[in-house]
């Protein structure tokens, strides 16, 4: 995955923190995410399409994820408030919508979010793509933010490549 | 002054609010899309609207665009993750009078909406 997908994730969940909960976020080195890969308990998912097709998620373990959200909305919420899921959900609009600006040259659009709750999940994306995983560290815990996501510019490149060597 | 927050976020709506109760406006009615929006708009008859783009149902713009049908003055600031140059003059082309971007500062989404009252008002 081109590295310029990825920055623009680094910025934006940076600057969600720090302008929403006044929160530092410390991201470390990225890594691709494989079997042993964490599993967690609470995940925000968005689709993105466009020039740029895949997936953003959000994943937290519960207990950061209930810090992070009583931070965000100003008042502690149970996991099992739909008012919980929806800050959550909101967290990765911001951060998704905030990253796709900084693309450049490929315009991408989002879904509305979903948000997927459960001791222990693991999200899968599509076979082929792989999953690039950015663990970020705050005061409220940890959480990672998993980028799975094909630049359709250059899969449209690489067509048109093979269809002029093959003509 | 009446406001009408249009957002399917119910978190956001809380923090729109909070600062909206800061500038002491309290008459604030909620639509959660555009088409709950456009059901509330002629017996609310909103002052204001604070209105978010990616929705599910109808979105801001499509909402936008159908409320600019009937109502070419009311002014209308969009909030929305959309930060991209061209999202911005398309909402613009669509009637919106001034654009927030989240995240935002409390700060921020205060001045904005007095300098998009102060125009309309000196209008």
């Amino acid at each position: 995955m081109d590295p310029a997908l990825i920055t623009p994730f680094i910025k934006s969940v940076q600057n969600v923190f720090a302008t929403m909960l006044q929160l530092p976020v410390e991201v470390e080195a990225p890594k691709i995410k494989d079997k042993s890969s964490t599993t967690y308990d609470v995940s925000a998912i968005i689709g993105m399409s466009g020039d740029c097709v895949g997936s953003v998620v959000l994943s937290f373990e519960l207990e950061s994820a209930l810090r992070i959200v009583a931070l965000f909305t100003g008042s502690e919420i149970q996991s099992d408030s739909p008012d919980f899921a929806d800050a959550v959900g909101e967290l990765v609009n911001m951060i998704s919508g905030g990253a796709k600006a900084n693309f450049v040259g490929r315009k991408a659009s989002i879904s509305t979010p979903s948000v997927v709750l459960g001791a222990r999940h693991v999200v899968t994306a599509q076979k082929d793509q792989p999953v690039i995983i950015l663990p970020c560290v705050t005061d409220c815990g940890r959480f990672a933010i998993e980028v799975s996501i094909q630049d359709q510019t250059e899969s449209a490149g690489q067509t048109a490549q093979a269809a002029g060597a093959k003509a | 002054m009446k406001i009408l927050l249009v957002d399917d976020s119910k978190t956001m709506r809380n923090i729109q609010k909070s600062v909206l109760a800061q500038l002491g406006h309290t008459n604030i009615e909620e639509a959660c899309d555009g088409q709950d929006a456009l059901s509330k708009v002629k017996a609310y008859g909103p002052d204001l609207l604070l209105v978010d783009w990616n929705m599910p149902i109808m979105d801001g713009l499509t909402f936008v665009k159908a409320f600019r049908q009937d109502d070419k003055t009311t002014p209308i600031i969009m909030v929305t993750t959309e930060a991209e140059k061209s999202r911005v003059i398309e909402a613009i082309k669509a009637g919106v009078n001034n654009y927030v971007v989240k995240p935002f500062t409390p700060d921020l989404l205060s001045q904005r909406i007095q300098e998009t009252l102060a125009k309309c008002t000196a209008a």
